[in-house]
C-alpha cells in the first residue's frame, strides 16, 4: 500500500495490500487492488461489494487511462477508497477529483499551499461527471 | 454571436489565474519544464525555434470586431507587429516571452477569448465552415453545435492526457469548407426521414504521416445526445488508443486497426453506458446558445445589383465573394495570400482596419477560415464597393481566393521547431511564378497546399497539388503530390515520384499547370482533369 498525501474520506484506509486486476478475482478475501495503465477496470465490476481501496497508476502526467478508469468504477456504483498513486502532480489534482479519485499518494510529495490551490481551483465546472458537482448548463436551467 | 455569461467568464479567469500561478512555478523553479510543456501546451504556447508561440483560440472561426481588434493589439504589444492565421481558424504570434504570456491571457479574456486546448494531447479548438450562417447551401447554422461542445471540450477532466491531439469539425453543409472528413471527429448537421435535425459521426480521420478519410458510424445522432455520443468516442479513444508510438496515437489508427464496425460496436457499448449517467446537458442549453446564433437585422429588399464597370473590382467580385443566403447581401473573402506575402500573416494595423469595416459592413462579424484568410460574412451589395476600396487602399484586395496563388502553408522551418524545410519561400516563389492576374484566371479553382513536414499542419494530402517538404541528407527536399481535395469529395493526394529542390518545385508545379491547360475539358478544374486522364501524363511531362 502507498500512504496517501491528501485523503478526502473519514472512513479508516485499508491495510491491506492491493492485489493486481488479474488476480483480485481469484482472491475471495482481498479488497484491495491496483489498476495498471493496460488494465481493463471493467474486469472488477462483479467485486464491487468486496473492494475498499482502488489504487490507479499514473505511469506519467501524460498517461489519462486512469482517469477513464476513475469514472468507470464510479459510474457503477462503486463507493470505496479511489487513489491516484505514481506520476500525480499538483495541476492535476481538481481533474483527478472531477474523474472521482478522493484520496492522492504521489511518488514525489506535493507542496502544500499548491496542492490546496490546485484543489479549489475551479469554481464552476461544465461537465456532469461523478463528482456530484451541478455543471454550468444545470446552473443556467436550474 | 455567441456571449459569454458570468459563467463562461469565470471559466476563463480561472484559466488566466492558473496559468500565472504556473508560469509563476516555472520561473521561480518549482516546476520543472518537463512538467510545465504540457501545461503551457494547453495553453498555447509552444518553444519554437527562436521565441515562445501563443496560439490563440479563435471558436469556429467566429470573430467581433472587438475581438479583432484586441487580436491586433497584441501583434503590436506583445509581438512584432503582425499575427499569423492557420488553418485551425486560429491565430499566432511567433515571438512571446514567456513572462508576458499570462498577460495577455489575461488581455483577450477581456474579450471573451482564450488559447485554452489550443496545442496539447486534448480536445483542440472545434473548427467549421467559414460561412456558416451566411452560406446559401446550409441546412441549419452549425455553430451553436460547436459551441456546445466547445463548452463540453474545455477542461474536460476525462481528456486531458489522451493518446494525441484530438480535433473536431461541426458543419451544416453538403458542401464542405472545413474538411470535416479530415478530423479525428467530423460531424455533419443533417434532416432524416422524420424531418428532425441530428448529427452524422465521421470518426477517424486527419492528415500526418498516415493521411485517413473519416469512415461514417452513425448517420444520426439525436440533438439530445449529442454531447454523450461525443463522449463514448472519446473514451473509448482514450482506454484503447496506441500510447506506445506517437506517430500512431491519433484515433485514426486505433479506428483502423480495429475496423470501423468494431470501433463503432465499442462506441455504441459505452453509449449505452453513458446514457445512464445523465451528462446530457437540457435541450433548453442549446436553444439558450442557439439565440445567440440569430440572424443579424438584414435590411428588407435590399438590392442585388452590383456595378462591376470597375474591372479590378468586378474580378474581386468574380473571385474573392460567395452567395448569401440572403437577398441582397453577399459574402466577400480577403485574401491573405498577397504574392509577396508570408501565407496568413496580417499586420497589426491590417487586423484592426478589418475589425473596423467589419464593424461598419458586416454586422459586427469575422471569420478566420481553414485556407488563412478573413471573411466578411454579411455585406450588403451596395456596400461591396466602398468596402473593396478599403481594402484595397490596405493591399488587401488579392483577388485570388481558390486559385493557385491562394496557397495554403504551414510556418516551416522558418519558424516551426518539427519542420524538416521551408514552406514560405517556397509559397512566394509559386506565387510570383503565376503572379499574373491572367494566368490565375485560366488556371481557375487550384488549391495548392504545402507543409514543411509530415505532420501536414499545411495539409498537403488535401491540396489539388500539395508539397511536402523532407530533409534529405541536410538539404530541403520538395515531393509533389497530385489529386488531393478536401471538399465533399474528400481524396488523398498522390505523390508524382522523385522530389525537387526548391526551384525544382516551383518549376514541377507550371509542368503540372501545363498538362492540365493541354488536357481540360470545358468547364473542368485542375482536379477534375486530374480524376479524368489520371497520373501518367503528369508523370511524363514532370519527370520526361
Amino acid at each position: 500500500m502507498v500512504e496517501a498525501q491528501y485523503r478526502f474520506r473519514d472512513d479508516e484506509p485499508v491495510a491491506d495490500p492491493a492485489v493486481t486486476v488479474d488476480s483480485f478475482g481469484d482472491q475471495t478475501n482481498a479488497a484491495a487492488v491496483r489498476i495498471e495503465p493496460g488494465d481493463d477496470a471493467r474486469d472488477l465490476l462483479p467485486f464491487l461489494d468486496r473492494l475498499r481501496l482502488v489504487e490507479v497508476n499514473f505511469p506519467s502526467f501524460g498517461d489519462g487511462r486512469g482517469y477513464s478508469a476513475a469514472r468507470i468504477l464510479r459510474e457503477a456504483g462503486y463507493v470505496g477508497e479511489l487513489r491516484a498513486v505514481g506520476a500525480v502532480f499538483v495541476d492535476q489534482l481538481s481533474h483527478l477529483r472531477r474523474c472521482g479519485f478522493d484520496s492522492f499518494a504521489p511518488e514525489t510529495p506535493l507542496d502544500p499551499i499548491d496542492a490546496e490551490a490546485a484543489f479549489d481551483r475551479w469554481p464552476e465546472v461544465y461537465q456532469a461527471t461523478v463528482d456530484g458537482r451541478q455543471p454550468i448548463w444545470s446552473k443556467r436551467h436550474g | 454571436m455567441y456571449k459569454y455569461d458570468q459563467y463562461d467568464q469565470a471559466m476563463v479567469d480561472t484559466r488566466v489565474e492558473e496559468f500565472r500561478d504556473q508560469t509563476r512555478r516555472r520561473l521561480d523553479g518549482t516546476l520543472a519544464e518537463e512538467n510545465f510543456r504540457p501545461l503551457r501546451l494547453q495553453n498555447g504556447l509552444y518553444l519554437q525555434l527562436h521565441a515562445y508561440m501563443l496560439r490563440v483560440a479563435v471558436p469556429y472561426g467566429t470573430l467581433s470586431s472587438a475581438q479583432m481588434r484586441m487580436l491586433g493589439d497584441i501583434a503590436d504589444k506583445y509581438d512584432r507587429g503582425y499575427g499569423h492565421f492557420t488553418t485551425r481558424q486560429n491565430i499566432q504570434y511567433n515571438w512571446i516571452k514567456l513572462e508576458d504570456a499570462p498577460d495577455i491571457l489575461a488581455d483577450l479574456a477581456t474579450v471573451e477569448m482564450h488559447a485554452i486546448q489550443t496545442s496539447g494531447n486534448c480536445i483542440r479548438n472545434i473548427s467549421s465552415d467559414q460561412y456558416a450562417g451566411a452560406a446559401a447551401d446550409e441546412l441549419i447554422d452549425p455553430r451553436p453545435y460547436a459551441e456546445l461542445l466547445r463548452q463540453w471540450s474545455s477542461f474536460h477532466p476525462e481528456f486531458l492526457a489522451l493518446p494525441r491531439k484530438f480535433k473536431i469539425a461541426v458543419i451544416a453543409s453538403d458542401t464542405d469548407r472545413a474538411a470535416m472528413k479530415l478530423h479525428d471527429i467530423g460531424i455533419q448537421m443533417v434532416r432524416n426521414d422524420a424531418g428532425e435535425i441530428g448529427c452524422a459521426f465521421y470518426v477517424g480521420g486527419g492528415m500526418g504521416r498516415t493521411p485517413m478519410i473519416a469512415p461514417l458510424i452513425r448517420d444520426f445522432v439525436p440533438l439530445d445526445q449529442l454531447i454523450t455520443y461525443s463522449e463514448a468516442c472519446l473514451r473509448v479513444y482514450n482506454r484503447y488508443g496506441r500510447r506506445d508510438n506517437k506517430y500512431k496515437a491519433r484515433i485514426k489508427i486505433l479506428v483502423h486497426e480495429l475496423g470501423k464496425d468494431e470501433y463503432t460496436r465499442q462506441v455504441e457499448e459505452e453509449f449505452a453506458q453513458l446514457l445512464t449517467q445523465n451528462i446530457e446537458p437540457p435541450l433548453a442549453e442549446l436553444e439558450r446558445i442557439k439565440a445567440y446564433f440569430v440572424d443579424p437585422p438584414f435590411e428588407a429588399g435590399a438590392s442585388d445589383d452590383l456595378d462591376r464597370s470597375d474591372p479590378d473590382f468586378a474580378l474581386w467580385v468574380a473571385n474573392n465573394t460567395a452567395q448569401h443566403k440572403q437577398a441582397g447581401y453577399i459574402i466577400a473573402t480577403v485574401s491573405l495570400k498577397p504574392v509577396e506575402g508570408i501565407p496568413g500573416d496580417a499586420t497589426a494595423d491590417q487586423i484592426r482596419l478589418m475589425a473596423d469595416l467589419a464593424k461598419e459592413y458586416a454586422f459586427d462579424e469575422l471569420r478566420v477560415t481553414h485556407a488563412q484568410n478573413i471573411v466578411f460574412p454579411h455585406v450588403k451589395k451596395s456596400d461591396l464597393y466602398t468596402l473593396w476600396q478599403k481594402l484595397d487602399a490596405a493591399g488587401l484586395s488579392t483577388a485570388n481566393l481558390d486559385t493557385i496563388g491562394d496557397i495554403i502553408a504551414c510556418p516551416g522551418l522558418d519558424y516551426c521547431s518539427l519542420a524538416n524545410a521551408r514552406s514560405i519561400p517556397v509559397a512566394q516563389k509559386i506565387a510570383e511564378r503565376f503572379a499574373a492576374q491572367e494566368r490565375l484566371d485560366t488556371i481557375g479553382e487550384l488549391k495548392l497546399k504545402i507543409s514543411g513536414c509530415i505532420n501536414a499542419c499545411g495539409h498537403h494530402h488535401a491540396g489539388h497539388i500539395g508539397i511536402l517538404g523532407v530533409d534529405r541528407k541536410g538539404v530541403e527536399n520538395y515531393q509533389l503530390l497530385l489529386g488531393g481535395s478536401e471538399g465533399a469529395d474528400t481524396s488523398l493526394g498522390q505523390i508524382t515520384g522523385p522530389g525537387f529542390s526548391e526551384d525544382g518545385i516551383v518549376d514541377a508545379v507550371e509542368k503540372a499547370t501545363d498538362v492540365y491547360l493541354a488536357n481540360k475539358e470545358e468547364g473542368e478544374r485542375f482536379l477534375d482533369t486530374y480524376r479524368r486522364i489520371g497520373m501518367t501524363p503528369f508523370k511524363e511531362a514532370i519527370y520526361g
